[in-house]
């Protein structure tokens, strides 16, 4: 595939990998954001790679891992109500949340449908005008514009039985929550590809300038990964923290004008609940008053209980990189992608689902 | 969850566009990216384009991954 294959060749990997073994004198501690790229890391064995002086860390970008249980229990009350179709991205099924989670609603009867777009939902709504259809909103700034999308849309037909779940995150303030802490010492982070493509590298800016950490944002193939380590290495050997762009053909300093003005017009952004990490102030999006209408947190009473969590898994302090699945008493034993106890664990995306598929024996 | 892939446009019609991902067909809205053409290659997420593949940069990335492998060996 076009855009794909010139990104994977070996050889040229290979030579980077000699290139970064040259480069390497000082420690480097690099943080990948995005769960996607923590994928593409394992799958091509990059950690293994590096040198010595280069340590990789895998930080909370995965959406699904994210998610607070009492958000999903919201969700879970939610596709209980009569007449309501919850439409939702497939990634959320199995995740387990207080007492249940939405496959296990959905065998109990519960209307739910895994949808691959927000077009779908909508289809669904215009398809289905005596029912309620709500779709759960999680994602990052990648995936919001799309829901604002959808928001505009129903909007613009007049279709009055569609409704957005607002449970999106945004990054860069959960990325200044995690460098506020304390907990973890970086001397690199790999910013995450589509989110940028979205917003742009000029939101990353404060990484360098307040925590004087460098930041390069990243493609997804391993020569993007390996380009972006090179020039992570390189800034820390001279010293000079700064925002770069490895991924170049997909992401510009400005991102996509059109799909921040269609996000802004929809959603403002509010405090929001993450897992492991807690309320981070302006770090999610509701919407706006004026599509008060659509938003089913505004439309539908719920009330899904009190929160449990689940005993003995670690996700939180593995979003935080203060643990790994390796730490955790119940990974491969108990936990396993069959039999899900976290959501870190459920996601394909998630650190456990990682280690558990590309071998456990990484570090 | 953040997936993107590499799309190439077939036809515009308002804000939708015929996409083609390793030769299947799909129809998908260009809401997010109103200035696509025939011939681009968009990031197609969930059923949006997200952005336009900008193949100059492409390019220079690939000379740029070329140089460096260069002055290592
Ligand atoms: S292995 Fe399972 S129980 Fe342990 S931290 Fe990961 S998801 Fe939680």
């Amino acid at each position: 595939m076009r855009y794909v294959d010139e990104y994977r060749d070996p050889e040229l990997g290979k030579r980077l990998v000699d290139r970064i073994h040259k480069l390497s004198t000082r420690p480097a501690r690099i943080m990948e954001f995005c769960g996607g790229h923590t994928v593409t890391i394992f799958k091509h064995g990059i950690r293994q790679l590096l040198p010595p002086t280069v340590e990789m860390l895998s930080g909370p970008g995965c959406p699904v891992c994210v998610t607070a249980n009492a958000e999903l229990d919201k969700a879970i009350a939610l596709a209980k109500e009569p007449g309501v179709i919850l439409a939702t991205f497939g990634d959320m099924l199995k995740v387990p949340g207080s007492r249940s989670s939405l496959q296990q609603a959905k065998a109990e009867g519960g209307d739910i449908r895994v949808v691959y777009s927000t077009r779908d939902a909508l289809a669904m709504a215009r398809d289905n005008p005596d029912k309620r259809v709500v779709f759960l909103g999680i994602g990052f700034e990648t995936t919001a514009p799309t829901v604002a999308a959808s928001v505009l849309q129903a909007e613009a037909e007049a279709i009055h039985n569609y409704f957005v779940l607002p449970l999106h995150k945004l990054c860069p303030p959960v990325i200044k929550a995690l460098l506020d802490s304390g907990e973890v010492r970086l001397d690199g982070l790999i910013c995450p590809g589509h989110v940028s493509a979205v917003i742009g590298s000029r939101p990353w800016g404060f990484i360098p300038t307040g925590y004087g950490i460098g930041c390069v944002v990243s493609g997804f193939e391993p020569l993007d990964i390996l380009l972006s380590v090179e020039m992570l290495v390189a800034q820390v050997e001279r010293g000079e923290p700064k925002v770069e762009i490895a991924y170049r053909r997909g992401v510009k300093p400005e991102g996509n004008p059109q799909a921040l003005r269609l996000m802004a017009t929809v959603f403002e952004e509010s405090q929001a609940t993450w897992r492991g990490i807690g309320t981070v102030p302006q770090s999610g999006l509701k919407l706006r008053e004026k599509y008060r209408s659509f938003d089913a947190e505004a439309q539908f009473q719920i009330d899904p209980g009190p929160t449990l969590e689940p005993a003995g898994c670690l996700c939180g302090d593995i979003l935080r990189a203060v643990k790994t699945p390796l730490d955790c008493k119940l990974f491969r034993r108990v936990c396993t992608p069959e039999h899900p106890v976290g959501p870190c664990m459920v996601s394909s995306e998630g650190s456990c689902a990682a280690y558990y598929q590309y071998g456990a024996d990484h570090e | 969850m953040c997936l993107a892939i590499p799309a190439l446009v077939k036809s515009v019609t308002g804000q939708e566009a015929e996409v083609e991902v390793g030769g299947v067909g799909r129809r998908i809205s260009i809401a997010l990216t109103p200035e696509v053409k025939v011939g681009d290659y968009v990031l197609l997420h969930t059923g949006y384009s997200i952005n336009v593949i900008d193949a100059g940069e492409a390019e220079e990335t690939l000379k740029l991954l070329r140089e460096l492998a260069e002055e290592s060996a």
